[in-house]
């Protein structure tokens, strides 16, 4: 088992076998068993997919690097708690490809940030951060606004997902495009989107013609808003 | 041999050798002029970062000039185009040289690698800045650009492991095996960290195939050995060869090396979830992720101690060499950074400094302490042995650049500690009956005045980078660096 | 290359006897200090995965001899937190709202609880003093949508305007223009109307007709002289403060499409006494009645 160094240092294959051994360890030891332990997932009710229309203003979000400033994740901390809410679940983000968890709050988390505001307020906070919140330090998106949504691809987006693990049903791959349009119209009727997606909000986009902006805004209104909190005890949450 | 002999250009036509071996410098040329230029950038972009948050109109209300888009702009131009180009410089550089062998592979793989990985970061930085990012921190290249370079880091690693591999000397120089550690590790946490599945090959846009608590395990495995091995076990092999050859004296420790090269590969590994205290990553691996960083505090200070203790019986020369005062200096902001770190790896310490302006004060002593000045100590001493110079065009620039950016790092790394530390006091401060004393925005209007700090402490060191820049320029162009030979060992 | 064990002269220690490139090792042996530190977090490190939850398995991990959990413990921390409020709190809760305005002790409680839950959930819309913001009203002038007695503020707070909750305050604003229920020349001269409303013009012949068109239309909401109507939610359109804003065009622009602002409601977000708490504060802003 234990080879000289005098040995090693002569054999750079050698060397770098070892490296490769004493690098594998932490990272086995640590990442195999968060996908093999079942309580890593907390059981709770209610998180679903992404709806078409929130899972591309999420792309928007990610793509605008919105985590650099915006953590996604409530610490089961005090202060957090009482500041953001109930403290973020793992089963919260479980479809969430790629986690938006955040290191750096230059602004507040928005971990659950749905529901908060109006769709009429985001909007506005996200052409014109400065004119709502005058010490804001967020950069103004109104091109946002200004740029249609690529929907092109939407199949491909959940097909995509639902590689990677997401549980889109058939029925919501054929409906995407359609859903994503009734998501995005405030007047269109929202009730096949509401069935297959309970809890999405419908954004007030111009009918047929959404933009990246009602995108960002839809899923802004569902962060923290699936899960169903009510009666989870930390024993009932335990890892 | 004399200590006198080992002492800085000396050294390379000291020792009687067998066979001359002619060294490949063009490569370790082009590294160079890429590294200079990249620190330009990156620092130029770090202070419009600085100045978009102290004052948000820098942002501009163009898409492609808004921080968040910029930002990563900044860490990659910073990390992997500065810092990157600064290593494959130096390890072109050194793995000859301790190796006796001329690099291996032909002028079309090297061009290859220099190329391909300048290709690499402006492909990289431009998608940022036109909205393509994977939105996972120091990973954000989309799946195309990841796959190429793969390929570029593949050839780097058949070239610096081959010229070990063709070596004239018989055992491993420690420079080397940091080196060696560095290239086979990045390779192993982007190929970890980077699966995804395109959404059409056809599209930039892929999801990675993890999600939620593994996907933030991984990336914050991938995240924190970026920094053990690129920012920290490279510059290290970096360190090893340029600190004795400038200070002329021999290693302080070959066992301290020994010990601290294989417990530092060993803990560095675990420490990723320190990134993840109070979060839905179970305790369990919290636990875990903080034990193994502090263990990792004396692996990664047997670094520094072999890189100060080296100097010892040669401290009167950083009076005379302004460019080992840089290399030192690093030295022993590597040491503060890596008891910092495992400072705030302390869950309770983290509960503090996490999401606050702590952990960017951190970042940049470690970034700018250590990273920048070791790069910028190896740096002025190669240009006048790469381009054949007596020496530097002023040694008198090199102190001004020294006390610039030294001034530039006390004003950041000082007013993020204050900004962190208050922002982290103010998120959690109760008032007499049990309420929570401030709003969030308050906490924002607090650190403004930190923020301005931070951003003049920004211009003090791309001022000082750009000293550089003309300096160095000047010792390639002037007539008034005499021209020497230096690129034949035991020549 | 041969090895050589040489003697450095400054330190008196051997080297290595190799050397790359000019540069050789000292054999110094491993500092004592380190080596006892680097001991001393390895024991450390061990007994502390002995006490707190650390090693995984494929099923499972060790919980730790001391079962901690940050769950567990954060849930304590906020039971014990809300312990310490109830202590002023519960006060402020049992004693009718009317009372505890006239309470200067509780008021100081509530105003405090107040102060700080305005800040971090009603300040991006209403502003950091209630000031108002296009489309959010003013908190702190005495003109009101919805009612400025504590109650009414309670109410307000408590289930929000036109959101999706049943009880939510809710009076829509036809959309006049839009939905052609008034044909453009009558919507400008409906606004040339409010604007003697507003003591921006003159009432007179040229004003008639917008007059009619208001008495028809508007006054269901807005009153028989625009003075609002509470119970409607209809605003006053006399008052100085204006949602969004005193000139024609702002008026031409909600008669032909409503903006139909959203106030969240609250009481799923904020406890019962915190929001008794705001109403107090918002009332103590400057338009409490
Ligand atoms: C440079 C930093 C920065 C960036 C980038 C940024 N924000 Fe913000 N954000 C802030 C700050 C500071 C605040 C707090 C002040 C305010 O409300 O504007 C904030 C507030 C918010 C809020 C209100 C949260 C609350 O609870 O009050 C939302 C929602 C938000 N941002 C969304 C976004 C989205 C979406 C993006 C990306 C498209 C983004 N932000 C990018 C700094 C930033
Ligand atoms: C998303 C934006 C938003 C937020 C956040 C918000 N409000 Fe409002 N609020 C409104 C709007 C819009 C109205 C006016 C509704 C209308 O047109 O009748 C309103 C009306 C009110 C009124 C009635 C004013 C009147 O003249 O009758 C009160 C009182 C009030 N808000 C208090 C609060 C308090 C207290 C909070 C925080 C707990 C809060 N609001 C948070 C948007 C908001
Ligand atoms: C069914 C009730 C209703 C009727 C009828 C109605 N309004 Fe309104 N009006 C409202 C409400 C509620 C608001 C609050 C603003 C909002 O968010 O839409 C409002 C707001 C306004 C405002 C903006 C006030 C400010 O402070 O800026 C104006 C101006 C106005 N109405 C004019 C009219 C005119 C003119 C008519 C008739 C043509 C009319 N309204 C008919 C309910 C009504
Ligand atoms: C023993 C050595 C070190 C330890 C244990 C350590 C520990 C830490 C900790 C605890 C954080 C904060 C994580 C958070 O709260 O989000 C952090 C962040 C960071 N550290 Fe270190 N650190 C060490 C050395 C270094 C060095 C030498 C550098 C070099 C530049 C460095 C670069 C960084 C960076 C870039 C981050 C930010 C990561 C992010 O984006 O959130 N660290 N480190
Ligand atoms: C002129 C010099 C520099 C300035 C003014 C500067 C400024 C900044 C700013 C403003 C940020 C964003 C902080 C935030 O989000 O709150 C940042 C982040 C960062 N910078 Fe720099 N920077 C400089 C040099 C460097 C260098 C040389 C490196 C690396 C070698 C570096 C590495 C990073 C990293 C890793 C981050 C991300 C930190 C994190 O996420 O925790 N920077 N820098
Ligand atoms: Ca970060
Ligand atoms: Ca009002
Ligand atoms: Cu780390």
């Amino acid at each position: 088992m234990f080879i000289r160094q005098e040995t090693i240092e002569k054999n750079a294959i050698l060397m770098l076998v070892l490296t490769l051994i004493c690098i594998s360890v932490g990272g086995i030891v640590e990442i195999i068993p968060t996908f093999t332990i079942e309580t890593t997932i907390e059981k709770v009710q209610g998180v679903r997919p992404y709806t078409p229309l929130e899972l591309m203003g999420r792309n928007i979000y990610v793509r605008e690097g919105c985590y650099l400033c915006h953590s996604q994740q409530i610490r089961a901390l005090k202060d957090e708690v009482e500041r953001y809410g109930h403290y973020s679940l793992a089963a919260e983000s479980m479809y969430d490809h790629p986690f938006q968890w955040g290191s750096k709050r230059i602004g507040p988390d928005l971990a659950r940030v749905g529901g908060k505001y109006s769709n009429d307020w985001h909007y506005a906070h996200l052409i014109n951060p400065q004119s709502l919140v005058p010490e804001s330090l967020m950069p103004k998106y109104a091109f946002l606004a200004e740029t249609p949504l690529e929907t092109g691809l939407i199949v491909n987006h959940l097909r995509t997902s639902r590689i990677v693990g997401v549980p889109y049903s058939e029925d919501a791959i054929a409906n995407a495009s359609k859903d994503l349009l009734a998501q995005a119209d405030a007047a269109a009727d929202g009730d096949a989107l509401l069935k297959r997606y309970p809890r999405a909000v419908q954004v007030a986009g111009k009918p047929g013609e959404p933009t990246e902006l009602d995108a960002l805004v839809a899923y802004l209104q569902v962060l923290g808003s699936m899960a169903d909190l009510a009666g989870a005890t930390p024993a009932k949450l335990k890892q | 041999m004399s200590e006198a002999t080992m002492d800085g250009f000396a050294a390379a036509s000291a020792p009687a050798v067998p066979r001359a071996v002619v060294y490949n410098e063009v490569i370790v040329k082009k590294f160079v002029i890429a590294a200079m230029f990249w620190a330009v950038v990156a620092f130029l972009v770090g202070t419009v970062l600085a100045l978009q948050l102290a004052w948000p109109a820098f942002n501009l209300g163009f898409s492609f000039t808004n921080f968040g888009r910029l930002r990563p702009v900044h860490t990659s131009a910073a990390i992997f185009a500065f810092g990157g180009s600064a290593l494959f410089a130096t390890s072109f550089y050194v793995v000859q040289r301790t190796c006796r062998a001329r690099l291996f592979g032909g002028e079309a793989l090297h061009n290859f690698i220099f190329w391909g990985y300048q290709l690499f970061i402006v492909m990289a930085a431009l998608s940022y800045v036109m909205g393509f990012s994977r939105g996972q921190e120091y990973s954000e290249p989309e799946w195309h650009l990841t796959i190429f370079l793969v390929i570029v880091w593949v050839a780097y690693a058949i070239v610096f492991i081959g010229t070990v591999l063709m070596r004239e000397e018989e055992h491993i120089y420690v420079a080397n095996w940091f080196y060696m550690a560095f290239i086979l590790t990045v390779a192993v946490l982007v190929l970890v960290n980077n699966v995804a599945v395109p959404i059409s090959i056809y599209s930039a846009k892929g999801y990675t195939v993890y999600s939620g608590v593994q996907n933030a395990l991984i990336q914050w495995w991938y995240g924190h050995n970026a920094v053990g091995f690129f920012l920290t076990a490279a510059f290290l092999g970096m360190m090893y060869y340029f600190v004795p050859k400038q200070a002329g004296r021999p290693i302080y420790s070959y066992r301290l090396s020994v010990v601290h090269f294989w417990s530092l590969v060993f803990m560095y590994i675990w420490a990723g979830p320190h990134h993840l205290h109070y979060t839905a990553l179970p305790d369990w691996a919290q636990t875990l992720g903080m034990v193994f960083s502090i263990i990792l505090w004396m692996p990664s200070w047997g670094g520094m101690i072999n890189g100060l203790m080296t100097l010892s019986g040669a401290w009167d020369k950083l009076r005379t060499d302004p460019a080992l005062r840089f290399s030192v200096t690093a030295v022993g902001f590597y040491g503060m950074s890596t008891f910092e770190g495992p400072v705030m790896s302390i869950r309770s310490v983290n509960a503090l400094s996490h999401y606050t302006d702590w952990t960017i004060g951190h970042v940049h002593s470690g970034a700018l302490g250590w990273v920048a000045f070791i790069c910028f100590g190896a740096i002025y001493y190669l240009v006048p042995i790469l381009w054949k110079r007596s020496g530097l065009y002023s040694i008198k620039l090199v102190s001004w650049h020294f006390w610039i950016a030294t001034l530039g790092i006390v004003l950041y790394i000082t007013s993020m500690w204050v900004a962190g530390i208050m922002q982290g006091l103010m998120w959690r401060a109760y008032d007499q009956f049990g309420f929570l004393q401030y709003s969030f925005s308050e906490s924002v209007n607090a650190v403004h005045p930190y923020y301005v700090i931070r951003a003049l402490g920004g211009v003090a060191f791309v001022s000082g980078a750009l000293i550089m820049v003309y300096n160095l320029i000047m010792t390639v162009c002037s007539s008034t660096t005499e021209r020497r030979d230096s690129a034949v060992a035991g020549g | 290359m041969p090895t050589k064990i040489e003697k450095d002269v400054f330190s008196g220690r051997d080297t290595t006897g190799h050397e790359w490139d000019g540069l050789k090792e000292l054999n110094t042996p491993l500092p004592k200090w380190w080596v006892y530190t680097f001991a001393a977090t390895v024991v450390w490190g061990a007994a502390f995965c002995v006490l707190y939850p650390s090693v995984p398995s494929l099923r499972g991990h060790f919980d730790g001899v001391f079962g901690y959990s940050t769950r567990e413990s954060v849930t304590a921390d906020v039971k014990a937190l809300e312990a310490q409020r109830a202590k002023v709190l519960e006060r402020v809760n049992a004693t009718p709202i009317e009372q505890v305005r006239k309470d200067p002790q509780l008021m100081a409680v509530a105003t405090t609880a107040g102060r700080i839950a305005f800040a971090n959930n009603c300040q991006p819309c209403h502003g950091a003093s209630g000031e108002g913001r296009p489309g959010y009203p003013t908190l702190a002038s005495d003109s009101w949508i919805w009612g400025g007695k504590l109650a009414d503020i309670q109410q307000t707070i408590t289930f929000g305007v036109r959101n999706a909750h049943p009880d939510a305050r809710a009076s829509v604003m036809p959309k006049f223009g839009a939905d052609g229920i008034l044909k453009p020349d009558e919507v400008g001269a409906v606004a040339d109307y409010v604007m003697t409303l507003y003591g921006k013009a003159q009432p007179g012949p040229a004003t008639a007709k917008g007059a009619a068109i208001f008495a028809e239309n508007c006054v269901a909401c807005h009153g028989e002289k625009g003075e609002g109507k509470r119970e409607v939610g209809g605003p006053s359109l006399k008052s100085a403060v204006h949602l969004y804003g005193d000139t024609r065009d702002a008026v031409i622009a909600q008669v032909t499409n409503p903006r139909q602002g959203v106030m969240p409601n609250w009481n799923t977000r904020l406890d019962a006494g915190t929001i008794k708490s705001l109403a107090l504060y918002v009332h103590a802003l400057g338009g409490g009645e």
